[in-house]
Parts: structure tokens; sequence; C-alpha cells
């Protein structure tokens, strides 16, 4: 993948800007423009909360190529509290064993290095959402 | 279309020839090589006829052996230049999505003979380089960009499977024995040994909670059928011809997490529905179903899907036995990819030669007894794509 195609999505990486749908109202991530629920054009950006829970997960052992270094790592689909599922990595579970159904929230970490020069990807990921104290 | 069942019609489309490489770790064969042995093998059982056109299914060749362009290769390899040629990629649906265009080149009559091969080179590389190459068939953006695998893909289903039905431990164990059970009996399967439930009870994790034995195992091979038109059938071939009742193809995601349901195989529920419709017969006339076992976990999804089962309910067919060989719905009688091994794009391929094998009475300790209608299903990604096909025997030409 190129630097191009991480910049073009960096509203997505960063902040979860996905889109709203003005006809059913649905709540759309990622962004593709024409609403799945409805069928019609959904354009209007959304910024989604970053919060959610599990809905399943599993840890790596045999990652691909370019991940080898993060191995072993622990990934999950998370059901936003707007709607969507979204795929990421958990991270800061070594506090909290990971269950389907764990409250998590989103953060922004280092998501791999690309290439020789090293390019940093940067994007969400989610972690349990602490005790307040 | 079908007047009689037993009768074929001009354009009824037919295969006339099979041929398969063992599945393997062929380190001293070349994808062309590989290619070529089950191109010829087919070949030969026509009386080595030429096609009119070749169809290749492939899905890994242009990122681990950086080779594009199959169509005039095989072509060309295979000493039949000039004729027309193309390859098809789904994924891991490229074997049944290459048998579907051949299909509907002979139905149209534009084509009268056509060469359908499947071949995978996956040894090339070391695990990593195949699982990023595996990858790309999801969404590059969305899901690979995290460091997901396939594997990984498949497991967060099988565990939401788990968490939403309540089921047995080890309730997978059954398509596992089942395969290698079959898959001991078919001299191309990569593993020849049947295993106990204890074996799979301790089997070490790949990716939670799916097991070594809950994955198949990805390696090099090659399958390819030859398919011929009714109005030019040859009269003395040594094998019965065996219809190609009905064809359809579906598609539903790419991503896992955009699906409304990701416990309900979508594409392949519309597949299996309108190719039944198709071929006019319904679930209680299959006599075997080819599915494509990547993961145990898609074995239970897709007998959910075709209806066999209920949601939720699929594993029950293999805890039960009703998936084995004498059982209600056999499935993976060769082994399937489980035990056969999974060749990638060329998996649908060796589905559709296993199943003319079954319908012709040519398979041996593992035949299904009476076998006289086939389903096969070919997946690509997590069930994102499903080309299928109802397969027949015939009687009398």
């Amino acid at each position: 993948m190129e630097i191009t195609s991480h910049w073009r999505i960096k509203k997505q990486r960063y902040a979860l800007v996905g889109e709203v749908c003005p006809h059913c109202s649905a709540k759309i991530f990622p962004p593709r423009d024409i609403c799945p629920e409805c069928g019609d054009e959904a354009k209007d950006h959304y910024q989604f909360s970053g919060r959610g829970e599990v809905y399943s997960y599993t840890t790596l052992y045999n990652a691909p190529a370019g991940y080898e270094e993060q191995a072993p790592y622990t990934v999950a689909m998370v059901q936003l509290e707007e709607g969507p599922l979204v795929t990421a990595q958990l991270t800061d579970i070594d506090v909290k064993e990971p269950e389907v159904g764990m409250p998590v929230e989103m953060v922004t970490r280092k998501l791999g290095s690309e290439g020789d020069r090293g390019i940093l990807i940067y994007g969400y990921k989610f972690r349990p959402v602490l005790e307040t104290a | 279309m079908m007047a009689n069942k037993n009768q074929k019609t001009n354009n009824d489309v037919f295969i006339i020839g099979v041929g398969m490489t063992p599945v393997g770790e062929h380190w001293d064969r070349s994808l062309r090589a590989l290619a070529l042995e089950a191109m010829t093998a087919a070949r030969e059982e026509t009386g080595a006829m030429r096609p009119e056109a070749i169809y290749v299914a492939n899905m890994l060749a242009p990122a681990l052996s950086r080779q594009s362009h199959l169509g005039a290769l095989l072509a060309d390899f295979s000493g039949m230049r000039g004729i027309e040629a193309v390859a098809i990629e789904a994924a891991g649906a490229s074997g049944g999505m290459a048998l579907r265009q051949a299909y509907l080149a002979l139905a149209s009559g534009m084509v009268n003979t056509a060469l359908v091969v499947g071949v995978e080179k996956i040894t090339e590389r070391v695990t990593a380089e195949v699982e990023a190459a595996l990858i790309t068939s999801s969404d590059a953006d969305y899901e690979s960009i995290h460091g997901l695998t396939q594997t990984a893909l498949a497991a967060m289903l099988m565990r939401r499977y788990e968490f939403e039905f309540n089921i047995p431990e080890y309730a997978f164990a059954g398509f596992s024995i089942t395969a290698h059970a079959n898959g001991a009996k078919n001299p191309n399967a990569m593993f020849r040994r049947p295993i106990k439930v204890e074996t799979y009870q301790r089997a070490a994790i790949l990716s939670d909670p799916i097991n070594m034995f809950d994955a198949a195992p990805v390696a090099d091979g090659a399958a390819a059928i030859f398919l011929a038109r009714g109005d030019i059938l040859p009269s003395n071939l040594p094998f019965p011809p065996v219809r190609i009742d009905a064809s359809a193809a579906a598609v539903s995601t790419v991503a896992v997490h955009d699906r409304p349901n990701p416990l309900s195989f979508a594409a392949a529920e519309k597949a299996v529905k309108v190719v039944l419709d198709r071929a006019k017969i319904n679930l209680d006339q299959i006599d075997f179903f080819e599915v494509h076992d990547r993961y145990s976990i898609f074995a239970a999804l897709s007998l959910e899907a075709a209806g066999f089962a209920a949601l939720g309910e699929g594993w029950k067919l293999a805890e039960s036995g009703a998936i084995a060989l004498n059982g209600q719905i056999p499935i993976c009688t060769f082994g399937g990819s489980k035990a056969r091994g999974d060749t990638g794009g060329a998996t649908g391929v060796y589905q559709a030669a296993e199943a003319a094998l079954q319908l012709q009475g040519r398979a041996g300790e593992i035949q299904v007894a009476d076998a006289r209608i086939g389903l096969i299903q070919s997946l690509g990604g997590i069930g994102s794509t499903a080309a299928t096909h109802v397969l027949s025997a015939v009687e009398t030409l």
C-alpha cells in the first residue's frame, strides 16, 4: 500500500469519521457514499463517538508479513454504539482479558510501518473502558 | 430446458473429462507444470480433444509467483496457441466462478468446448507472505491494515457463533473427523490419515477458538475439467458424461463487519436457492454436497445457508454423522479442503472434478452409494462470493 492510500482515509483512521444517511438516518462506517440500508446517496459526514462493545475477538500468532514483530496480538470486531461493526486491534488488554460484550473505546495508536523508509501508519485501536475513580 | 432428466439436449453442458494432481507441497513443480498435468489428464479422457477456450482459475499467482496473464501462459505451455484463454479471479471462489464462466459460454452456444483449469502455487513463499497474500481478498483499508488474517476473521465468526448459540465444547470436531476419514481414501489428498476426536481436542490453537484441525492447509495443486455442449458430444467416451444441471453465483460484502449478520453466509444462501430453482429440484434430492470447508465454521455456516440446518445448528449434522459418506447429506466426500488440502482458486475445480467422479461411480472407496445429483459450492473470502452448481449423472444419451 502506498502513502496516498493512507492519506486519503486519514479522517477515518484518526477520528472515525463516517457518514449519516440524510434519507433514513442510518449511521455508516466505513463511509461508502451509498446507504447500505436504503440504497440512497449518503455523503454527509458523521463523527462516531468511538465507544462500543466487543462483538467478537481472537488472538493471532501467525501474523501476515509486516506484522510479525507485533505478534501475538488481539483483534476484534467492535459494535459501535451508533450501530456499525468495525474491525481493529484491541490494546491495553494486559489489565483486562477481553470478552464478548466488553465495553471498549477508541484510541489512536501506531498500526505499523511500511516500506524501506519506515513510514509510520497511525489509526484506531480499541481499549477496555477503564473504571472511573 | 430439461424435458426429461435422463435425456440430453443440444444446449446441455457436460463434463466429459477430469484431471487432478495430488495436493501438497510440490517444491519440484512449477505453476505451469502442475496446470499442464491436470489439463493433459482431463483431455486424455476425451481422446485428447482440443478445447475452443480455456478458463483458468487462480487467486494468488500475481502475489506469490509474480505471474499474471495465466490464460495465455497456460494455453501456450499446453501447446494450444491460438485459442481463446482467460484467467478468472474471485479469491477462493475463482474455481467455481471459472466453471460458471465456461458454463455460460457453452450454454449460450457461442463456445462448443472448454477446458477449465484451476491451479495454485502456494509454497513458493514463507507463511507470513502467504498470509499477507491470502488477506488481499479481504478489505485492505478496513480489515487487512489492522493485521488481520483469514484465520483470524474465521476465528471471530466461530467465537461469536459459540457465544450466540449454546453449543457443547468441541462441537465442530465432527467436520474435521469426517473430512479426514474421507481424505484418507483419496489418493490426491494432502493428508491421508483419519483422526480421532482426541486428536482434535489436543490440537494446538491457531487463532482462538480455531485449532489446527479447524483450519484447512493451503497448498499446491491443479485440477481440470473438460466441458462440451450436448450437440457435439463424442460417441465413444470412456466414462459417462456428467451434466451441469444449473449454475448460480452471488456476492455479499467483502468486509465481514459490513454484514447485517456476520453469522449468515448470505451469498451462499442466495446462490444455493437460485441454483436449486434453476435445476428444478429441492434439497431432499441432493445426494452429496461439496462444501468449501476452509474452516470448520465455514462448513457449519454453509450447511445452514443452504438450508440443511437451522441457524446455529449446522454443527449438529457433524456430531450426528449426517455428513458422513453413508449419512443423510454427505459433504467433502474426497476430504474437502481440510484433508484434500485447499488450493486457493483451484479448489472449486477440484470440487467439480470430485463430484464428477462420484456421479460416474468412479470414487472407489469413497463412493457415495447411488449418487445421482451433487451440489458443489465454491466460496471466496469469508463467504463473500459463492459459486454454486448442480451436477447430475446421465442415464442414457
